[in-house]
């Protein structure tokens, strides 16, 4: 089915050439920091995880949440679901492949990675994630390509797949249950220390993952001729909206806990990200703007999508409102969550993280990377469709 | 065969340009490479062929006791003690690694990284 | 109906697997929360009557839990000291010094009082506090959460109860960093080689990307010496090393002779460095 890939118009190559041109640039940046070592970015002792990281932790968000489609549509036979199912699954696909490259990235010795494999380590978590990131990275290949086959044959998919897409559903909680667990479980980052981590992750996975294909849906609406159907995109909509407000929900109760209990370690953080914290005279807030904007994007969002009027009439409006709630959920978990946790250090000081323009780059390139591969994995969905329906 | 005409011009080039190493080299290996022995030492930690071949794997299994099982116990050779070290035991007698280490290496193409972090003997 | 009694059989049959291979990952996984000689420990918990009994390991302590006791009165006394362990402790183990704080590697250093005990109260700080800096180190914790973090068992607790980087296995994650409550695990970002000032042979270097930290001098102790900063007080006593599960040790009997804290002890981790104020 690749073939559907390499027959496109000219916007489609001028698209691939552009994310390619960022791929270019990451590679060279990703060059010098190999030879280089992790010093070319701005992490230190300090704060020791730093974008590669955080977006690695939002990206597997986005992947679970394919499984908002998958699981309306496979276990409750939501057939509006039917023509976009593959889209969810397919943007795990890239999301994940996206976390491998983040987590190779941020790697100090990259050639060792297999050490993970050599000395199978139980009690870690990140054994853990490597072992469900990599099962839902071939179920999710494996389902979404023998149900396309199937599609095309225009037969009905063999009964044994659907073994692995019922499985799929657990893992894509698990994904995002575990990565909370490599944070959760960490004494003394009192932050990420709250059992509400992992409901958390999964509300914002829930809301940014279906709001990520509703824009990819609107898109391609528009330049690939694929409708997916106003009933299945109403529905994500709202799926979006009770997830989101679920989020936002477990963000006031770490506020409550934080500062009804008035600890000064369950405060420190989320003083540090919305307002700032000062220390030995000198104010630290350079989260500061990103927590608002995630706040104020969220409401936009939320308040867009919810209206009547967009959500019936106008698929513009409907598309900022989603893309709103994506980027505001991505300034929370993929800038604030793992940034801020540094935030006071163990020895109580603190040291802010500014990424380096090499970091920045290698972190634009692998987005770049895994937008190429959605768009090539869409082309190849959506030529399907289109063969059948001819 | 269809296409012959691009298939077997094709194979050609492709049979060529994977054999470079041999005919670059015109099929000569290059002389076996001599390292430099020590001149006052007679016996190594193991007969010659058996550290020859198995070096690597000795200097990681002295790696596992020392650092992961704590059993930093010397051995005894010609009547003297050694540790189970490559900065103090083999380099003790073998005081150059370019004339010793690197010889073999550089013609065998291997880059351990031992020297990233163990330091090799002034030269 | 057969057909029915069938599929039924087919779903025992799958949970039933599933529910044996999840206990058996379950046991696995309790059994093994601290890998290593886990539980080295215990005698020293008890006798400092800080730590919960259910905390403490079952069995009786077989092996070495080698420990230390700063006195930071001695610390006062001589502030040249802290400047001479630190040195001694560079010295001994290549550690690099960067002319950017963002690339620090640092193994034991002086710190302030209060990020050294930060759960410890300060509104009216007393002239010693006030004025003079404790060391900090690896607290080589009975109960690591580094250990318990590292995926590929790089860093690990050994026979004698030190918690101890094998730099060859080490892939450079930094989930040990995070894990850390004290901040004392340090990250090669670049090439360390250029930045030793004098190179010890006794003592390997380190490579970019990995982590590295105090070992206690694990490679001095193992051949019957002291750890290098302790040797660096010469016999002031202001660091003293020694077996804490053995009675009759000298640091056994200071801790019985002395009031000491630990950094962080709500934390469960069971530090082996403890501090005379």
């Amino acid at each position: 089915m690749f073939e559907k890939a390499l027959k496109g118009n000219n916007y489609y190559w001028m698209w691939l050439a552009f994310l390619g041109f960022f791929i270019g640039v990451a590679v060279i940046c990703y060059l010098r920091q190999y030879f280089y070592g992790l010093g070319l970015t701005g992490m230190s002792r300090d704060v020791s995880w730093g974008l590669y990281i955080s977006q690695f932790t939002f990206l597997v968000g986005v992947a679970a949440g394919g499984v908002m489609l998958v699981l309306p549509y496979y276990i409750h036979n939501y057939k509006a679901f039917g023509r976009i199912t593959i889209l969810g699954e397919f943007l795990a696909i890239a999301a994940l492949l996206m976390c491998l490259m983040f987590i190779m990235a941020d790697l100090g010795q990259p050639l060792r990675g297999l050490n993970v494999m050599l000395h199978p380590t139980p009690n870690s978590m990140l054994f853990w994630d490597m072992c469900v990131l990599w099962g839902y990275l071939l179920l999710n290949c494996l389902c979404g390509w023998v149900i396309l086959t199937a599609e095309r044959k225009q037969v009905a998919p063999p009964k044994w797949i659907y073994f692995f897409v019922y499985i799929s559903i657990p893992f894509a909680i698990s994904i995002h249950t575990v990565t909370a667990m490599l944070y959760c479980g960490l004494p003394g980052r009192h932050f990420w220390l709250s059992a509400i981590i992992a409901p958390r992750f999964l509300a914002s996975a829930f809301a940014a993952g279906p709001a990520l294909i509703v824009v990819m849906a609107l898109i391609l609406k528009r330049v690939a001729n694929f409708d997916a159907g106003k009933e299945a995109l109403n529905k994500m909509v709202t799926i979006i909206i009770y997830a989101a407000l679920a989020n936002m929900f477990f963000v006031g109760l770490e506020f409550f806990v934080g500062f009804y209990s008035n600890i000064p370690g369950h405060m420190h953080t989320l003083t540090y990200l919305f307002f700032g914290l000062e220390h030995h005279g000198h104010m630290y807030n350079n989260l500061v703007p990103y927590m608002w904007g995630f706040i104020i994007l969220f409401f936009v969002g939320i308040g867009l999508i919810s209206h009547p009027y967009t959500r019936k009439q106008s698929d513009l409006w409907l598309g900022l409102g989603c893309a709103s709630i994506f980027i505001s959920f991505w300034l929370d978990k993929g800038i604030g969550f793992v940034l801020g946790g540094f935030v006071p250090t163990p020895l109580e000081e603190i040291v802010e993280y500014y990424p380096t323009a090499n970091e920045l780059f290698i972190t634009i390139g692998i987005w770049a990377t895994g937008f190429f591969i959605l768009t090539i994995l869409y082309k190849i969905a959506i030529g399907v469709e289109h063969e059948v329906e001819a | 065969m269809y296409d012959s005409g691009k298939i077997i011009p094709g194979l050609i080039i492709f049979v060529l340009f994977i054999t470079i190493p041999i005919w670059y080299n015109h099929g000569d290996a290059g002389d076996a490479p001599k390292p430099e022995l020590p001149k006052d030492a007679k016996n190594c930690v193991l007969p010659v062929e058996d550290i020859r071949a198995n070096h690597m794997q000795l200097l990681n299994t002295w790696r596992d006791e020392v650092l992961r099982d704590g059993e930093r116990g010397s051995f005894e050779l010609d009547g003297k003690q050694y540790q189970k070290s490559l900065m103090l035991t083999c380099m003790e007698c073998h005081t150059s690694k370019k004339k010793f280490c690197d010889t073999c290496h550089d013609y065998a193409s291997v880059k351990p990284y031992c020297w990233d972090c163990h330091i090799a003997p002034v030269e | 109906m057969d057909k029915k009694r069938r599929d039924f059989l087919k779903v025992a049959g799958i949970s039933t697997l599933a529910g044996l291979g999840g206990t058996a990952v379950v046991d696995r996984l309790v059994s093994g929360s601290s890998p290593a000689a886990a539980n080295a420990s215990g005698a020293a918990q008890e006798a400092h009557g800080v730590e919960p009994k259910a905390h403490a390991p079952a069995t009786a302590p077989t092996g070495k839990r080698y420990g230390m006791i700063v006195d930071t009165r001695k610390f006062q006394h001589d502030p040249s000291l802290g400047e001479k362990v630190e040195q001694a402790c560079i010295t001994a183990h290549n550690v690099p010094q960067f002319p950017e704080k963002k690339d620090d590697i640092k193994w034991i250093w002086m710190t302030d009082y209060e990020n050294c005990f930060t759960e410890k109260s300060l509104l009216y700080k007393d002239e010693a506090t006030e004025d003079h800096q404790v060391p900090v180190l690896c607290n080589h914790c009975d109960n690591p959460p580094c250990v318990r973090a590292c995926p590929t068992k790089a860093t690990f607790k050994n026979k004698d109860g030190l918690v101890i980087m094998d730099f060859h296995r080490c892939i450079g994650c930094r989930f040990c960093m995070a894990a850390c409550p004290y901040g004392m695990r340090s990250f090669n970002w670049r090439n360390p080689r250029p930045f030793i000032k004098e190179i010890n042979k006794h003592f390997p270097t380190r490579m970019r990307g990995v982590v590295e930290k105090c070992n206690f001098c694990a490679e001095r102790i193992g051949v019957g010496e002291m750890p290098a900063c302790v040797e660096a007080c010469g016999n002031t006593k202001a660091m003293v090393f020694g077996d804490l599960n053995d009675p009759h040790s000298e640091i056994r009997k200071l801790l019985k002779e002395n009031y000491t804290i630990q950094r962080k002890p709500s934390l469960g981790t069971h530090p082996s460095v403890f501090y005379i104020v």
